[in-house]
Parts: C-alpha cells; structure tokens; sequence
C-alpha cells in the first residue's frame, strides 16, 4: 500500500461538499471524520475505494465522501459491497449502515457476508433505534424501551451481532465509539488491512430518539489488549461482554478470497462441445 | 412412406433409462443429418418416479412439439398414466410395450393407437448385461430407419467411461433390438435428411449462457431455481477460464444486488432466475432503473403464481416483467423467438442493457430453457463494449446523469480518476445528489424515458413474416407452434401474418403498426390465462383493429393444431 510517489493525502481530500442530512450531535458524524482519516493514512485516492451503503441515516454517508459508492435499498449493502469487490478486487470497497438495515432487514446477507469473507469492510452504526422513520425499535434495541410502536417494550431479546459475526466466519471483528474518531480510525485502518471480511460495530449514539445514549461516552471502556484468534474463545469473551469495550476482539486466520482468475480459455473453444 | 417429421415418447419408471436412450437416439439422429427436439417429462418426485423422454425428429428445423405422438415406446409403465395429457395419441399412434410389464393405462389406449407388443426384458435377458432400455432403443432405430453404426458410435461414446463390458453388453442389447421384427410397413421411417450443414445440440437454458458470454457478460450471480439453475451451473466452470466471476448467492434480493454491485464496477453482468426468484428481485430491479445501471437478467418462467408449477413450463410473467416495481420505472424486456434464438437474443440483451445503461429482462421459459434441440450452428461474433464510458475528466466536471439529448450519459467506474459518483435510488439531480426537487424528478424521469423510447432498434424488434388480412402475434414460445400452424394453413391455400414480437418493451408501436397495415383482424396467442400480452397491446392503442386474444394457461405446451382450427375460420370469415 505504500506509494511513496503520490502526494500526501488528507482527511478533507475524501469529503464531499454534500452537506449531511444528520441532526447535530449525531454519532454518525465521527464515523464519517474516522472514515477520512483513516482512507487518509491508508494512502490510496479517492477514486480507488467505493463506499456501499443501504438505507437509513446512516446510510446517507457516501455521499459525504469523495469515494465512489452507492446508496442502494434497505438491507443490500454487502450484496452490492460483494459483487462490486468480486468483480473489482483492485478497489478497495467500505460498506457503511446501520442496526436496522445491517441485522434487520439485511440480517441474511450480514450472515452470509460474514461465511463468504470477501476481503471488504463492513462498519455498521448502531444506535438501537430506527431514526430515519423516527423512533422503533431495531434488533439490538433493549427489550424494555418504550416507544410508540411498542407500548410496553418489544420483550424480544436483543441481537449479539458480534457474536454472531464470530460464529458466522467474519475474519476480524471489532467495536469503536464515534466519540473516540482517532481510535475508530485505527481501526478502519487495521480492518482494511487484514484479509477477508471485517466487521467494525460502532457504537453511534442518536441524540435525537436516544437522547439517553449520550451517556455512552461514560459507559465505554478498553477492550481486550490482544484479539483472539480463536473462535470459541472470542465468542466466549463476546457472550459476556457489557457491549461498551473498545478494540480489536478477535483476528482469524481464513485466508484472502482467491483473487479474479486470468482468462485462459476462448468462446470458440467453449463453444466446440456443442458441434456436431 | 417416409416421414419428414416423427415424435417418439420414450416413457418408464425412474431408473429404466428412457432419459439415456432418448439423448442417443437425439444425438445419433443429430449425426446423421436430422434435426430435433428432446425433451424431458418427470413427476414431482426429486428422484426416481416416472420419467418420460420426448423426441420430434426431422428433416427440417423443429421449432414445435408435435400435435400427437408417433410411438409411445414404454420400457414398463409405472405411472405412465400421468402423462397421458402430455403424450396426447391417436388412431394412427403405435403403442409399444413389454407385455411382461402389464398392459398400457386404459387412457392412452382409449385413443385408438395400436399395440405392439415386444419383449424387451426377455430380449434383453439373451444378453449377458443387457437392458430392456437399449433393446427399445434398438427398435426405435429401426423404426426410424437411422443408421445403425451411428447410433453404436453414439452409445459408445456415451458410455466409453463405464467399461468394454458395459459397452459390449449395449451393443449387443441394441442389435438385439434392432432384430425385432417390425410392423407392417415401417411406417415412421424418416426421410433422408438434407445434405447437412454444421449444426449445434443445445438447450434454451445453454444458449442464453452462451449469448451472454458472447454480449459480454462476466459476472453472474445466482441462487438454485428450477426451471433456471442450469444456466448458472453451466457457467459456473466456464466463467473462471473467461477472467470472470460466478457466486451462488443467499437468496435472489442478493443474486441481483451483487450483479448491479459487479455492473457499477464497470463489468458487465447478469442474474438468472426464474418466476419466484424474479418476486424478490423486483425491488433491486427499481434500483437498478432509478440509478440506470446496466443488469440482464434472464427469467426461465414456469407455472405460477407462487410456487406454482416449478418443471413446467408458462407465459405468466409477462406482466411482472413489465410493470414489475413500484413508480414509474421503464425497462428493456425480451423474449426469444425460439431455442436457436436465445443465444442472440441474450446477446442482443446484453448490448442494450450496456448501451441503455438499464436492466434487460430477457424471457425464456421452461420449455424452450431445458429442451436440448439440434439447430444450425449459430453465426458468432463477440460484442463490442457498448457502455459509453466517460473520457479522462478535470477535477469536479463529472455529472454522472448529465442531461443529454439520447438520454444516455457517460459512465464511469472505480479506478477512474475525477470520476467519482454516488449511485442512488433516491431521487437524484445531475450530479447523483440526492434531491426531492420536481424539477429534478421530472428532469430524470423524462431522461430514462427518453433513452429507451429514442433508441433506435432497428428491425430486430420482431420477426414479421407472410401477408394477409389475418394477422397472429405471438411471443417467446409460442412462435414456434404458430409458425407451423401458418405453415400448414398456408400450404391448403390461406394467407396469414405472423409477428413474433422480440423486443416486448419499450413496444415498437410504429413498426408494429407498420407490420399490420392493412390487416382485418389480429389474434394475439400466448400461454397465460389472462391474456397478458394481448391485454399490453391493448393498452398502447398500437394495433389498428381490436385484438383478440387466444391464451390459455399452461403447463401443457401450445400444439398447431390448437391453431389450426381457429386460424383457417378466421381466414374464411
């Protein structure tokens, strides 16, 4: 990835002049500062990564960036993330979204991402609430929240996407904090690094339908020193973590999908087994 | 007498081999210079059950399934009863069976067909390693009048792998076949064929794939759905030694989502699926149109809706293709005109889905997508890379949905410097931004309208043959009955129009009316029951005089001779 020729690169050089739909304070914003900084220090220029995004607030942010990217349907982002990575190896492509869209109704393609461990990474802002429609309950929502579309809580059990990440195969699995932009970027940084599929959950508190999740800047704390390279292990850590440690948790050793093959054969030579 | 053109059905039990000896008997008759159609009949059972092959072999192109069957050949009968909507006979049929496997259902025998009795099990027992299937085999041969050492070239290499004595136990059970005497006559032997030229054996389900290579195409995603997942397997091995990329995905909403990520990489790609499948990939559909990405995606139909019948065969997504998604969302939908046709028509598909920068739906269906038919080898060229891509760009120029007169605006793709672009479902202005402004709505509605009903098609859009007052459209696999229907109403003195339309949206009104100058009366035929494309043609107010409508549901394929009738009244009224 180094590239001594080009010039050095700025955080600013992958913003966009599109100015965010997001209310003021949103943690989105510094998943979007961690993003810059970190496409900054890996070097490479705007136009060689694609931001692949679904629906929702979060959502919205490729087109704060000066990547290229998609704003697709709700739910899709890393069927999109792995079909223009498949094709394209060469870019370098970041699927962005939120609770709803990542483990709702995306929450298959989340799975199957994780077993297919194409090499991209996948930075899901979660703030255990639907903001875009105003205010329901997502799958990592504590089951005793109230809102309008659930009275008396939705009772339901909240969803461990991290642990479902370990079991399901991701090969790098971690937690940031948009209040802490430097070390989410750091993350980013080492996500994009490792081979296969890796999977950043960051906590992104909504001011507006969560305004209580301002206090998670009080509530996060360091993670594991080291990750883990064992499964059983980091899910063991995962089932029993508070959900507010900061880090990397876990490294695998699954290797990079096999990279596009050279074309070796011709269409006249395929075609020969239909003669007659 | 000799034939021109004959149906053998080779029916039996799940195991007995008819699927086996009715690719031989294809391909052998292939070889010696004949044309045909193979097609396979099964019960619902994944494995085992009854299982019946269907042949029609001539001395011409075979674009049709056959009015009735020549010969049923059984090797027992099972449950062969159940097809006996399938195997439609007549007073002229021969019924040929093993007396030991029991007597024919009463139901096949109440058309009147003639039974032969011949004792393929005890024929084959002379053998050491014998199969009833390969004396019945033997027979139909003679039947047909092939060429025997043909069909043992074909037997051997069918079955080279299994060992000499495997082969040596076929040859044999073959000649012992063959020694059977024969009925009076040899009624169903066919002429000799024309000097042959180079000819193909495929299936509808391959020559999309091929098509598509060919158009381009180097990403495919897929996921399991009969009657379509033979077009991705067959790709499968293939793609890789083209530089390209298959994946089998978790469901359809991601099969169509990773080719639209694959085609705004700049590479060109492709989904296959049929009825069920194409439900669920509506919504990337709509994505796909709002933010003018190029996707062909092939539909393989089957009986619907729902699950509705997943091995046979309907023309009932017509409407789906068309108007399927929610706003106003134009798109290119087409259907081949035969199985020779697929290969070109896919092609064709992929060129203006590139050209268009939108998706091309292209409509095959279960009988024309898993019948193997031998047609002429196929005139081939690759596609030219028909997206117009964007030159090398100044920083902060690029407006990826520029207005332009075509409606067409340059693409670019990852990688390309200056280039960058947000593709989006949202409403969008010139740049990509999102933007609820009417002016921007309107402004790009009338861009994606503009690029599909201003292109020129040229003639491809349908075939139109012959002339008259009396005018059939039809489409994807109906043309093929139509067109020997006409044939033969032609031949006893009427004259018909024929329009198979290709190209069924954007709808070429001006040459469809064009095409029907002058006619008196126009019959759409289609297999659905609504009437689906009859009632599209309605609605565009293209056709001169009103249209009528002959649909009927499937599975059972359209046969001329449901035409036959009804067009010749037409022509005399």
């Amino acid at each position: 990835m180094n590239a001594p020729t080009l010039p050095k690169l700025d955080p600013k050089d992958f913003k966009s002049d599109v100015k965010p739909i997001w209310c003021p304070g949103c943690g989105d914003f510094g998943v979007l500062a961690a993003l810059t900084r970190a496409s900054a220090q890996v070097g490479r220029p705007p136009e060689e990564i694609a931001v692949v995004s679904g629906i929702g607030c979060s959502s919205r942010l490729p087109a704060y960036t000066s990547a290229y990217g998609f704003h697709g349907v709700h739910g899709r982002a890393l069927p999109f993330a792995i079909g223009l990575k498949s094709a394209r190896p060469d870019i370098e492509v970041i699927a962005v979204g939120g609770d709803g869209d990542g483990y709702s109704i995306g929450g298959n393609h989340f799975l199957h991402a994780c077993r297919r461990n194409v090499d991209l990474v996948y930075i899901v802002m979660d703030n255990h609430v639907y903001g875009m429609t105003k205010g329901q309950p997502s799958p990592t929502t504590e089951p005793d929240w109230i809102c309008n579309i659930a009275p008396a809580g939705t009772g339901l059990h909240p969803l461990n996407p991290m642990t479902l990440a370990v079991a399901a195969g991701a090969n790098f699995i971690a937690r940031g904090f948009t209040g802490d932009p430097n070390g989410l970027a750091r993350l980013i940084v080492e996500a994009i690094a490792w081979p296969g599929f890796a999977f950043i959950e960051v906590l992104s508190p909504c001011v507006t339908f969560r305004p209580e999740q301002k206090d998670w800047k009080h509530a996060v704390h360091a993670g594991p020193a080291e990750p883990l390279s064992d499964r059983a292990r980091a899910a063991a850590v995962l089932l029993s973590d508070d959900g507010f440690g900061t880090g990397i948790f876990f490294k695998g050793e699954r290797s990079r999908a096999h990279p596009l093959p050279a074309a070796s054969r011709t269409m006249d030579d395929i075609e020969r087994r239909f003669a007659l | 007498m000799s034939r021109s053109t004959v149906a053998i059905a080779l029916a039996g039990s799940g195991g007995a081999g008819v699927m086996t000896i009715g690719s031989m008997l294809l391909e052998a008759a292939a070889r010696s210079g004949y044309y045909g159609l193979f097609s396979r009949l099964s019960g619902p059972q994944v494995r085992g059950g009854e299982a019946a092959a269907l042949l029609r072999i001539g001395t011409v192109a075979v674009e049709s399934q056959p009015d009735y069957y020549d010969a049923l050949v059984a090797i027992d009968w099972g449950h062969v009863e159940r097809f006996a909507t399938e195997i439609p006979l007549q007073a002229t049929s021969l019924i040929v069976g093993d007396p030991r496997m029991g007597e024919p259902p009463e139901a096949m025998l109440a058309s009147g067909a003639t039974l032969w009795k011949l004792p393929f099990s005890e024929q084959a027992a002379t053998v050491r390693g014998g199969r009833p299937n390969m004396v019945a085999l033997g027979v139909v041969s003679a039947l047909l009048g092939l060429d025997p050492d043909e069909l043992e070239r074909v037997v051997v290499a069918k079955i080279g792998a299994k060992g000499e004595a495997i082969i040596e136990a076929s040859r044999a059970a073959l000649r012992a076949g063959r020694s059977l005497p024969l009925p009076d006559g040899g009624a169903l032997a066919l002429a000799s064929p024309a000097d042959p030229k180079p000819r193909w054996l495929i299936s509808g389900n391959e020559a999309a794939a091929v098509g598509a290579l060919r158009g381009g195409i180097r990403f495919v995603a897929g996921y399991p759905i009969t009657p379509a997942t033979e077009v991705v397997e067959w790709l499968a091995p293939v793609l890789p030694e083209l530089g390209g990329t298959l994946l089998q995905a978790e469901d359809e909403l991601a099969a169509v989502g990773m080719a639209v990520g694959a085609s705004y990489g700049g590479v060109p790609a492709m989904t296959v699926t049929s009825g069920p499948g194409l439900s669920l990939m509506v919504e990337t559909l709509g994505l796909a149109i709002a933010a003018e990405m190029p996707l062909v995606l092939i539909d393989v139909m089957r009986g619907g809706p729902s699950t509705g019948i997943p091995t046979k065969s309907e023309q009932s997504d017509l409407n789906l293709a068309i108007y399927g998604t929610h706003g106003d969302a134009p798109r290119l939908v087409l259907a081949p005109v035969s199985i020779a046709d697929t290969l070109a028509t896919t092609q064709w598909s992929v060129e203006l889905a590139e050209a268009l920068q939108v998706p091309a739906i292209v409509l095959s269906d279960q009988g024309m997508g898993q019948t193997r038919s031998v047609i002429d080898a196929p005139a081939l060229h690759d596609s030219p890379d028909s997206r117009l891509r964007a030159g090398p760009l100044e920083p902060d120029s690029y407006r990826r949905y520029a207005i332009t007169d075509s409606g067409i605006s340059p693409m670019t793709a990852p990688g390309d410097a200056h280039g960058q672009w947000i593709g989006d479902g949202l409403t969008h202005n010139e740049r990509g931004t999102p933007s609820s402004a009417a002016k921007d709505h309107h402004a790009q509605l009338a861009k994606r309208l503009r690029k599909l009903e201003s292109h020129d098609f040229g003639a491809r859009w349908a075939e139109v043959e012959g002339d008259g007052e009396v005018a059939v459209i039809t489409w994807g696999s109906t043309v093929g009955p139509t067109r020997e229907a006409i044939a033969r109403l032609v031949a006893s003195g009427h004259r018909l129009r024929h329009v198979a339309i290709r190209l069924l949206a954007p709808l070429q009104r001006e040459a469809l009316a064009a095409a029907l100058r002058g006619v008196r009366r126009v019959i759409v035929v289609e297999v659905n029951q609504a009437g689906q494309l009859a009632q599209y043609l309605r609605a565009t107010g293209a056709i001169p005089v009103p249209v009528e409508s002959h649909a009927r549901p499937g599975p059972l394929p359209l046969r001329p001779r449901e035409l036959v009738e009804t067009l010749s009244r037409w022509c005399s009224q």
